[in-house]
Parts: structure tokens; C-alpha cells; sequence
């Protein structure tokens, strides 16, 4: 019994693990400007591009941190170019923006790349295949819910513990009163948009290990379901918005090990359905009360 | 004075003379250049174009016509094919050539009609493609041919009884040709589980290890080439030793790329093989092809970077003849007269002979069973089976 289920645990852990790197920029975001980043997915994407075209001209070595570089310039030109400006617009507003820019990037991606697949490239050591018990898969399988725990167990740590950290606290408590107390709000979001890009990359280099291969929408998908995981585990929570990420990543091989293959995306999506209803702020969230 | 009026006479004179040399003929080419099914239809796209570049012009009733070839991607997607159809209308190309993926020509199929311009589909094996729409007619064989085709070479070369479908939910190509190998399979006495996977999805580990768990003797796995890609290294690194058999779309350097290096056992049907020496036309068209991307790096760029012949090139080669002969048929460049001239058009083309039945579907009965070689990265040549042999 438990040879049959294991290939399944393994696949929704890791699965999981990919999700919870993308669902912590989107709820640290949201912790912060009450935005909800619908680009955060394309970034994502465009990290897994700039890997494939990188590694025809570098070694792998020298290319994994240029990506994770680049991706972050690229997180950190959205906020300062599409969001920046709105700051005091409604809320709305900044929505939109956050919808145009998705958008834009997917079409940009389509533009350059001419729509068709990319064969990410093979990272050595990591993409090799692997033998536990029954079941075989890739090295990047086993260490992508490993890397994903100890990046975020790194990022609790520096929230709780540094200078920076406690700006963002502050600022995710009360945006104008932090003002006032002269914590330079700008740095501060930059700062997030910079911590959430940089997960992404790495979340993309271990996706697309998995998945070898790019196309303009490949982050569509798994940007939603990392959204109904930050969604689930209580936006804003990035304790919580790492187990949301687990429990969809699980849920959703155990369904296709049950034989109800073509309902695991529409659980998800009813999941979020069924949390809004009951539990409006998640597993972890706490109960906002509107300041007048 | 006098200059000026001749000066006026003889650039109204040119325009004219200009205007009579530029009688030219439309050719629509329907095909997706990205999406899902990107890598095939640039592919088929290449073949028309070799095919224009042979036979550049079209004489109808002593007026030579040059053909222009208006060429649009319907992007691998249903709603997008419509648009993309609607352009060629707007363009006004007497005739419609494609397209790679049933899905796309059923879609635009019902703008042609609309539009009562005939189009002829190079490799959609869907049935409902030509059945559904009175102005597609096509020059490949259907897919309830190539499902029983499958399932017999899963009997017959792996002594298969039981086999694991998969195929792609929404997508007329693959779940059509899914059903068709399960019931030619289930007719054999043999069992099937199939499952359907939705758009978008990058984890098939989860249907393989169903696929295992299920006692399956075979995987039959029509998908496109872009979720071939993913499966084929998911089934490799999770080494998966079941045979994988799919569809026409397969044979492709998308997967021959992917399945290079691994122990995978891949079998694909086609229409065509470029070692078969038995046709003059082929032979001809095989060398003239592969001079032609050679000297064209553009072009070998979109046939995926080698020379190697993939069966849609040659459809759509034969798809570009059809529509020649079938214009000076109807001795117009008319929509309507070429869609009632084309009914009795036949024609010896570089995949067999081609005429059409009374739906429009071209009368072919033989499929090339080909295997990927994982070492060379090319596919060997297994075996061809007839429509006659199947009946035995």
C-alpha cells in the first residue's frame, strides 16, 4: 500500500514546495500594500527564460545567480514603474496596474521567444534520477521542499530579527502611522518586491528542473494555485501561506491517485471557494478590524 | 506642355503594364507558428513553402498567375483560429491550405464555409474535421484508421492486453484518436483505463505512476509535442519501462530531442517516411527538401535545426499541388468554382496517390510505424500496415 501512494506523496511534496516559494511573494505583498500581484506568476516565467537563453553564451555556475539577479531587477522595475506611482490611488488602481503588467510580460515573453516551447537546460547533480524505496524520480524532487523550509525558516528570521524586518512589520501594521515614525516606506516595499522575486527565481530554477520546458504561460498555472495557497493559508501569513502551498501540493496527487484526474485543478480552485466562505482569513490569518 | 502630358502617358501606361504582370493568385496558409502545436505547423508550413517555391505560378486560361502564399498563426488555440481564419478571408485567398491540430481547423472551418472558400487540411486527422464542414476537404488519412492501426501494432508487437490512455481534455485531436485506439483496443478483447489531463499541466508523474499501478502493458499517449516533451522526461527520470505509442504528432524532433539518451520505448504512426524508396515522387521530393533547407538555414531553423523529412513537410507539399491542380481544374481563381472543382481532383503526390471521397477525405489506407532510436536521435523505420491487413 504504501509503495503505491509513495510516488504520489513525493510528487505533491515537491509540487508543494514549488507553490510555497511562489505563494510567499504574493502574501508578503499583500501583507504589505494590501496588493494583490497578479505579475508575480510572469516573473516567475520570465526567470525560467532568462535561464534558457543565459546558458547558451554562460557555464551554469556563473548563470543561476545572474538569473536570480536579473529576476530580482525585474520585480523590483515592476514596483518602482507600475505601482510606485499609485501608491495613493485606491486600492483598485494598483490592481489593475498589477493585471496590465501580468499581460504585458506574457505577450512580451511570446514576442521574443515566438510562442514556442524552451527546453530549460539540465542542471547537473539535480536533475539526475534518484531511487527511494519503489519509487524513482529527479534529485530536484527531494530537495525542493528542503530548500523551500530552510529559505523560509532564513526569511521568518530575518522579518523577527533585523532592522529591515521590523520596518516591514511595522508598515504591514499601519502603512501611515510607520510613515510618520520615518521609515522610508519606499525602500521597504522595494524590499519586499526584491525578497519575492528572488523565492521566485529560485522556485523557477527548481520548476523548471522538474519541468524542462518554458513557455510564455507556464506560470499561469501554478501562480494561481500558489495564490489560492497564500489565500488558504491566511494572506499575509508567510508561515501559513507555506503550509497552504503543501496541502494543495498533496491534495492535488492524491486526487489524480484516486482516479479523479480531471477534478484535481477544480479542487483547488472549489478549495478557495469553500475557505472565502467559512474562513475568509485563512488557516493563519489574523482578524483584520477596519481603523477609522 | 507636351512633355508633361507624355510623362503622364507613360506612367499610366507602366502602372497598367505593371498592373496586368501582378496577376496573382492567393494561397491562405493556416497554421499555428506557436502554442502547443507551434513546432508542427512550422514544420508543415515549410512544405508549402518548398512546394511554392517549385511551382511558383499558375497558368489558368492562358493568364500566367503568381501565387502568393498569405500565411497567419491561429496560435495552437481554438478562439484564436478564428481570428487568424477570418484575416485569410479578409485578404481574400481563393483557397485555404492547413492546419497542424484538428482543434484549430474545426474552428476555422466554419469561417470558411462561411466564407465559401475551400480549404484543404494537410495532417487534422480528426474526423469531424471534413464531415462537419462542407468546404474542408484533406489529403491524410482519419484517425479511427490510425486508433485501430495503434491498436493492433500494441497486440501484435508487445502482446499488449491491457493499455493506459491518456489524452489532453478539450482537445478535439487527442481525445478524438484516444477514443478511437480504445475501442479498436477493447474490440481485440483488450482492457483500457484512460485518463484525461487538463490545458497547462506541467506534473504527469502522478498519470504515470496510475499508468504503472494500473498493470498497463502499453501507454497510448496522443498528446502535442509540447506536452510530449515534458512526459517523455518525467517517464524518463521516474524510468518508466512501459512502451510509449502515440500519434502522428509525435513524429517530430521535438521528441526525438527529448527521448535522446534514455531507455524509453517510443513508437509513433505517420504518413510518411522518408527512407522509403519505393515511390519515384518521394525520392525526388526527399532530396529536393533536404537540398532546399540545407541551403536555406532559416527554414532548417523551423524544420528544428536538421534536414530530417517529417511526415507534415510532405503533406503539406502535397496539400500545395492539390490546390494547384485543383485551381486549373476550375480554370478560375474563384473560391466557389475551385470548391466545385476539387472534388475530382486526384493527383500521385509525395505521400501516395491522392483523390477524395464523397466527404472529402483523401482515400488512403497505409500508416508508417516508426520508433525513436534513443542513441542516434532519429526514428527507425518498424513497419507500414494497410487498411487490407487490418480487415485479415
Amino acid at each position: 500500500m504504501f509503495d503505491k501512494i509513495l510516488p504520489y506523496l513525493l510528487s505533491g511534496i515537491s509540487v508543494g514546495g514549488q507553490y510555497a516559494l511562489i505563494a510567499v511573494g504574493y502574501t508578503m505583498v499583500y501583507g504589505i500594500l494590501r496588493l494583490i500581484n497578479f505579475a508575480h506568476g510572469d516573473i516567475f516565467t520570465a526567470a525560467g527564460f532568462f535561464m534558457v537563453y543565459m546558458v547558451t553564451v554562460l557555464p551554469i555556475q556563473i548563470a543561476i545567480p545572474l538569473v536570480v539577479a536579473l529576476t530580482v531587477l525585474l520585480g523590483f522595475t515592476v514596483e518602482r514603474v507600475a505601482y510606485k506611482p499609485l501608491r495613493s490611488a485606491p486600492r483598485m488602481s494598483v490592481m489593475i496596474s498589477a493585471i496590465g503588467v501580468s499581460y504585458l510580460l506574457q505577450n512580451l515573453m511570446w514576442y521574443v521567444t515566438g510562442g514556442l516551447a524552451k527546453q530549460y537546460p539540465t542542471i547537473p547533480w539535480i536533475s539526475q534520477s534518484v531511487t527511494i524505496g519503489t519509487a524513482t524520480t529527479k534529485v530536484v524532487t527531494l530537495i525542493t521542499p528542503v530548500l523551500t523550509v530552510l529559505l523560509v525558516i532564513a526569511l521568518v528570521a530575518i522579518i523577527q530579527n533585523t532592522k529591515i524586518g521590523m520596518a516591514m512589520r511595522a508598515v504591514s501594521k499601519d502603512f501611515e502611522t510607520a510613515q510618520l515614525m520615518g521609515i522610508k516606506i519606499d525602500s521597504v516595499i522595494s524590499t519586499t518586491f526584491i525578497i519575492g522575486s528572488l523565492l521566485a527565481a529560485v522556485g523557477s530554477v527548481l520548476y523548471f528542473s522538474n519541468y524542462a520546458s518554458v513557455t510564455p504561460t507556464a506560470g499561469a498555472m501554478p501562480g494561481l494555485k500558489a495564490f489560492v495557497a497564500a489565500v488558504f493559508g491566511g494572506i499575509g501569513s508567510i508561515p501559513g501561506a507555506v503550509i497552504g502551498a503543501f496541502i494543495i501540493g498533496i491534495c492535488e496527487n492524491i486526487i489524480k491517485a484516486l482516479g479523479y484526474t480531471t477534478f484535481s485543478d477544480a479542487f483547488t480552485f472549489a478549495l478557495l471557494i469553500v475557505i472565502l466562505l467559512f474562513k475568509p482569513t485563512g488557516l493563519f490569518g489574523e482578524k483584520t478590524s477596519e481603523k477609522v | 506642355m507636351k512633355k508633361i502630358i507624355a510623362l503622364v502617358l507613360v506612367l499610366v501606361m507602366s502602372v497598367l503594364a505593371a498592373s496586368a504582370m501582378a496577376e496573382t493568385v492567393k494561397i491562405g496558409v493556416f497554421e499555428p507558428a506557436s502554442g502547443d502545436n507551434g513546432a508542427g505547423g512550422k514544420q508543415e508550413v515549410i512544405g508549402i513553402e518548398y512546394a511554392h517555391s517549385l511551382t511558383p505560378t499558375v497558368e489558368v486560361d492562358g493568364t500566367t498567375y503568381d501565387v502568393e502564399l498569405v500565411i497567419v498563426d491561429n496560435q495552437s488555440a481554438t478562439d484564436k483560429a478564428v481570428s487568424a481564419a477570418q484575416e485569410l478571408v479578409d485578404a481574400g485567398v481563393s483557397i485555404v491550405l492547413g492546419s497542424y491540430g484538428s482543434g484549430v481547423s474545426m474552428a476555422g472551418g466554419e469561417v470558411f464555409a462561411d466564407a465559401e472558400i475551400p480549404a484543404i487540411g494537410c495532417s487534422c486527422t480528426n474526423p469531424g474535421v471534413t464531415s462537419l464542414c462542407d468546404y474542408y476537404w484533406r489529403v491524410c488519412y482519419l484517425d479511427p484508421f490510425q486508433g485501430t492501426v495503434m491498436a493492433n501494432f500494441a497486440r501484435d508487437e508487445f502482446g499488449a492486453k491491457s493499455a493506459y490512455v491518456l489524452s489532453q481534455l478539450g482537445d478535439d485531436y487527442t481525445t478524438g484518436l484516444a477514443t478511437y485506439f480504445s475501442k479498436a483496443f477493447e474490440e481485440m478483447g483488450g482492457t483500457v483505463v484512460s485518463e484525461q489531463f487538463t490545458e497547462g499541466t506541467s506534473d504527469y508523474t502522478a498519470y504515470l505512476t496510475n499508468a504503472i499501478n494500473s498493470g498497463a502493458d502499453i501507454i497510448f499517449c496522443p498528446t502535442s509535442t509540447t506536452v510530449a516533451a515534458l512526459l517523455i522526461d518525467q517517464a524518463a527520470s521516474m524510468n518508466v519501462t512501459l512502451p510509449m505509442l502515440a500519434g502522428d504528432t509525435w513524429e517530430s524532433s521535438v521528441i526525438l530531442d527529448a527521448a535522446k539518451g534514455t531507455g524509453l520505448t517510443i513508437c509513433v504512426s505517420t504518413f510518411f517516411d522518408e527512407k522509403d524508396e519505393s515511390s519515384p515522387q518521394a525520392s525526388e521530393f526527399v532530396q529536393g527538401f533536404k537540398a532546399w533547407l540545407n541551403a536555406n538555414p532559416d527554414k532548417k531553423t523551423n524544420n528544428g535545426g536538421n534536414d530530417i523529412v517529417a511526415a507534415v513537410s510532405a503533406l503539406g507539399y502535397d496539400a500545395y499541388m492539390v490546390a494547384i491542380e485543383a485551381i486549373k481544374a476550375a480554370g478560375s481563381i474563384e473560391s466557389t468554382a475551385i470548391a466545385e472543382a476539387l472534388p475530382s481532383v486526384a493527383i500521385t503526390g509525395v505521400t501516395g496517390s491522392i483523390s477524395f471521397n464523397e466527404i472529402g477525405d483523401a482515400n488512403k489506407d497505409m500508416a508508417y510505424i516508426k520508433k525513436a532510436n534513443t542513441e542516434t536521435g532519429a526514428f527507425d523505420f518498424v513497419k507500414t500496415q494497410t487498411v487490407a491487413e487490418l480487415a485479415q
